[in-house]
């Protein structure tokens, strides 16, 4: 096949991925936004595999097996997993870029006098070392999800300074790498993985489960850069291409979340929410918020429900774990039904992905367009007569708000303390991921439902069919 | 605490400070409402709406004045012919008022007030800030004038506004120019643009060009390039050269449009003529001007304030009272911008005075009887009522979110090192590596670009695909995987082709998934 017409192909390529991005930006055009992606990729692989590949053998059994677990793993993964997926899905990039690293670096012959060479040398170096950071960030931030690693964070007296060590030791790592004969470089590359293995874990680490989507979003970004550096290093503008809007799409999907949480990008990146380690505790200890809770039952809540007439729904990654939202939504629609009128409040960081809370709404099949955003409805709740906070914590914290000592202040929260009534879904009065406690459920209308989210979500359910069909009899 | 709504008593004047509907506000937020008896009627409120909700309905003026602690109203206080007293006088010893006081031209109110040791929070002088956007009186004004000046010119103008081809023939739909395109303009352009008239605007502020066009009217410019933006969000007064390019392009305009409305204020100097007397002889038959500046003096040489004129032919109207004419809608949203601005002020419960809030500080005139007023650093705003400011305000339509500002200094300092390094690369670097570097440079902005509009119900299933699509590092597995099949490279290379694949499949069809579910 013609050079050109490969470039050509790849161009061609390029502009699917940034339909796909665009096409992504609204849900109208979502879909097909998707179906540009998978255009995209498909006509690059039949590409380089039809100009590039000579043994089909090695190519064909991996391909064919990684289609076959990426599928299996997509038809299974229930949505309120996404979160975990995603995670590993980004370490499967950070680890494929290692990789392909390694073998160009033992693929390729140069001469490191030349500035090709020195530049192809510092291209591998790069490509590996963000590959590696992304690789074990992303397996950090999956156990963190999952539960495996603990999700507070951790934070090592002069954490900033091994960072910076770290990258010192990679740096002269490559240094002496570039300056190695041919292939002898090898062990300070392998080396340097390591390093940056650990930069990676240490830097997600630190970071608290709060600033997950966040982290989440930075790696996807990383795992672009990874890539990209790939491309540097093979000549392939596609992949540069690719790899460089994934990146720029990821930093500014974090920074968008950053901002929606009011807070520094750079000290999410770099970890320790919450700042001076040494003087938080003591911050914490004098802002315990005090007066008693009251709680109370799924009839009660039913009752209460039923004579409302504005019910706002706060979910948060609570009705995730539980998997209520299927049970959530069917009230939703009862109520509706009796002329209340339902809608969902979704804060930009709820749940553990951006956007988590939309997508498992819609699986439930609520329409999106009862769904609002946090601007949209934070000014309707004095009109509210109740609201249902499912499994959320630190998004309703007005702490945030008041209290200047609270590690979340000044982030903007759903203010649903100016409503009638609250009723917090909670399995037990235990602080939220943020390890902030929360003053509204000591609140006077504030109540509490303790247990299973999807137990006292289907209680009440029922309590409101059997109240309706009661109701139809009379 | 008790609040009273006493009956305008302001000839023609037809709003009250309190609707059924934010009464019921007003009660939750812990206050007692007791409202005049048929303080409501001119804006189609019954005594018995009021009582409905739980407000106390008092027959008598001098009565409510007396039991009520705050007192809202729509005008400032006047002389009351029924009762041969002062509205100021009314007000009880230390009590608070809040209403429109213009207290630049009312000198003697304030005084008068003073007198009686009250609190006076003047709506007129709510600071325009973005916090304040709420309890902005003067833009719901503006707003609803720059409506009612369409529809007040519909109701004179003969023709259709929209065109339409009929069986009996073919209409052509009118053409439509407003001058000043603050809130009340943009009102303007927009109810225009929906009756189907073709809509020009001018404005001298060149940052108001996109508020004019997201509301779908053209943007009149001159070949003069000055920007008139003065302080607080109004226009200064421009150069002669400007003027005259501008009373040009109005003197053309003038044969060719329909319709004018104008909306053109300038602080401290009123309203500058626009529209002479030559121009308006210039106008078709039948042609209609609004002009919301007459209370000011007047955008037209013949307008007359408060009435209806015809000359040349061309309908002028100079009403100044507007908002009063919408009096259900301009009494809900003006009683809406109080009980926010009571809201702030701590509710029922903690009403207070805090002269820290900026707010506050800026609409308060008299406290306890002393004289705050103007408030320092605030910008100028002597501007007569019902006459629709130019303002800062963004118009309804949401902006598209910006990329962040950063400090100047530290951009060109970034920018400066970011040649620098640029430069000493291109110096070394070989020529197949700069071109690789163009590419990614561009890719990265094209990204940045991309992904500043998604909405965020959204960002799981853009995570994901972009997720799939960085699986592309396969093609760098792809390029090294011809070699012996048991050679390093080959198994490295198909170690990564397995692991992007499963990215690739994995990350497209969970994303296919997830979209499937999206529905309204």
């Amino acid at each position: 096949m013609p050079e050109s017409l490969t470039t050509i192909a790849y161009l061609v390529a390029g502009v699917l991925f940034i339909l796909s991005l665009a096409g992504l930006s609204t849900q109208k055009t979502a879909r097909r936004g998707n179906a540009f992606g998978i255009a995209g990729m498909l006509l690059a692989l039949g590409i380089t595999a039809g100009g590039h590949v000579q043994s089909y053998g090695a190519l064909a059994v991996a391909v064919a097996l990684g289609g076959v677990i990426g599928a299996v793993l997509a038809m299974r993964v229930e949505m309120t997993s996404m979160p975990e997926l995603v995670a590993a899905l980004h370490s499967f990039v950070g680890l494929a870029a290692v990789l392909v690293g390694i073998a160009s670096y033992l693929g390729t012959t140069t001469d490191s006098a030349h500035a090709e060479g020195v530049i192809h040398a510092v291209e591998v170096f790069v490509g590996v070392f963000v590959g590696a950071l992304t690789f074990t960030g992303s397996v950090i931030a999956f156990g963190k999800l999952k539960g495996i690693v603990r999700s507070k964070p951790l934070l090592l007296p002069g954490r900033h300074v091994f960072n910076l060590l770290l990258l010192l030791v990679s740096v002269g790592l490559g240094a002496h790498f570039l300056g190695a004969a041919e292939h002898e470089g090898l062990s300070s590359l392998l080396i340097m993985t390591g390093v940056a293995g650990l930069l990676g874990v240490h830097l997600v680490l630190a970071i608290g489960g709060a600033d997950m989507p966040v982290v989440v979003s930075m790696l996807n970004s990383y795992s672009g850069w990874a890539a990209a550096a790939a491309g540097f290093m093979l000549e392939n503008d596609l992949l540069i291409i690719t790899g460089a809007l994934v990146g720029s799409s990821g930093a500014i999907l974090s920074y968008i979340m950053c901002r929606a949480m009011n807070r520094s990008f750079w000290s999410v990146i770099f970890g320790g929410f919450g700042a001076d380690e040494g003087k938080a505790p003591a911050k914490r200890a004098g802002a315990e918020p005090q007066g008693e809770v009251t709680s109370v039952s799924a009839s009660e809540t039913a009752a209460l429900l039923r004579s409302a007439k504005q019910v706002v729904i706060v979910p948060g990654y609570g009705m995730a774990v539980a998997h209520a939202q299927y049970p959530v939504y069917e009230i939703a629609a009862l109520l509706q039904k009796r002329g209340v009128k339902v809608r969902f409040a979704i804060h930009p960081v709820a749940g553990r992905l951006p956007g988590h809370m939309n997508v498992l709404l819609a699986e439930a099949k609520v329409p999106y367009d009862i769904v609002l955003e946090m601007e949209e409805i934070n000014e309707d709740f004095p009109e509210t007569d109740v609201v249902l906070v499912i499994g959320a914590n630190d998004i309703v914290n007005p702490g945030a708000l008041t209290d200047s000592s609270s590690p979340i202040y000044g982030m903007p929260v759903l203010e649903v303390w100016k409503s009638k009534a609250t009723i917090v879904m909670k399995r037990s009065m235990a602080s939220g991921y943020a390890g902030v406690e929360n003053p509204l459920f000591f609140l006077e209308n504030s109540k509490m439902l303790f247990g299973d989210a999807k137990k006292n979500v289907d209680a009440i359910l029922t309590e409101l069919r059997s109240s309706a069909s009661s109701a139809a009899a009379e | 605490m008790k609040i009273g709504i006493p009956k305008e008593i302001r000839p023609g004047e037809r709003r009250v400070a309190a609707t059924p509907d934010t009464v019921s506000r007003l009660l939750k937020l812990g206050f007692e409402v007791q409202v005049e008896s048929q303080a409501g009627a001119g804006a189609s409120f019954a005594d018995a709406d009021y009582a409905a909700i739980g407000a106390a309905v008092m027959p008598a003026a001098r009565e409510l004045w007396d039991q009520s602690e705050l007192i809202l109203k729509v005008q400032p206080p006047e002389h009351n012919v029924a009762l041969g007293m002062h509205e100021a006088d009314l007000l009880r010893e230390g009590g608070t008022l809040v209403s429109f006081i213009w207290p630049a031209k009312n000198g003697e109110l304030v005084e008068r007030l003073a007198a009686r040791r009250a609190t006076v929070l003047a709506m007129d002088q709510v600071p325009r800030i973005t916090r304040a956007q709420k309890m902005d009186a003067l833009s719901s004004m503006a707003n609803i004038a720059g409506y009612r000046a369409v529809i007040e010119a519909a109701s004179f103008y003969g023709r259709f506004f929209t065109g339409q081809m009929t069986a009996a023939g073919k209409v052509p739909p009118a053409k439509v120019l407003i001058i000043g395109a603050g809130v009340a303009g943009l009102a303007a352009i927009g109810a225009a643009r929906s009756l189907g008239a073709i809509v020009r605007a001018f404005d001298t502020r060149s940052e108001v060009r996109e508020q004019i066009q997201s509301m779908g009217a053209e943007f009149l410019e001159v070949s003069i390039k000055e920007d008139g933006a003065g302080s607080g969000g109004y226009a200064k007064t421009m150069s002669p050269e400007f003027i005259a390019a501008e009373m040009a392009l109005f003197a053309e305009q003038a044969r060719d449009v329909d319709i004018i409305i104008t909306t053109a204020l300038v602080p401290s100097k009123g309203a500058p003529v626009l529209i002479t007397e030559e121009m308006v002889s210039s106008m078709r038959q039948g042609s209609v001007i609004v002009d919301l500046a007459a209370e000011a003096g007047g955008n037209c040489a013949i307008t007359r304030p408060g009435e209806v004129v015809t000359q040349y032919g061309v309908t002028v109207i100079g009403y100044v009272d507007l908002p009063s004419r919408l009096a259900p809608t301009a009494s809900q949203l003006y009683g809406s911008n109080l009980t926010h601005l009571l809201a702030d002020m701590g509710g029922a419960k903690s009403f207070h005075v805090d002269l820290e809030d900026a707010v506050v500080r800026g609409a308060i005139v008299l406290h306890e009887g002393k004289l705050l007023w103007p408030a320092p650093k605030s910008a100028p705003m002597h501007v007569p009522p019902s006459v629709a400011p130019k303002s800062s305000i963004p118009p309804p339509v949401p902006e598209p979110p910006k990329a962040p500002v950063s400090h100047p200094l530290r951009t060109v300092a970034f920018a400066a090192i970011a040649l620098l390094l640029l430069g000493l690369l291109g110096s070394v670097a070989p020529k197949e590596f700069v071109s690789h570097l163009t590419v990614f440079v561009l890719a990265c902005f094209v990204g940045w670009q991309v992904v500043w509009n998604v909405t965020p119900a959204l960002h799981t299933p853009l995570m994901s695909v972009t997720n799939a699509i960085s699986g592309i590092i396969l093609v760098g597995g792809m390029l090294q995987i011809s070699g012996p099949i048991a050679s390093p490279v080959t198994l490295l290379s198909a170690a990564a082709v397995l692991l992007a694949t499963i990215n690739i499949s994995g990350g497209f069809w969970v994303t296919t998934r997830m979209l499937r579910m999206f529905q309204r």
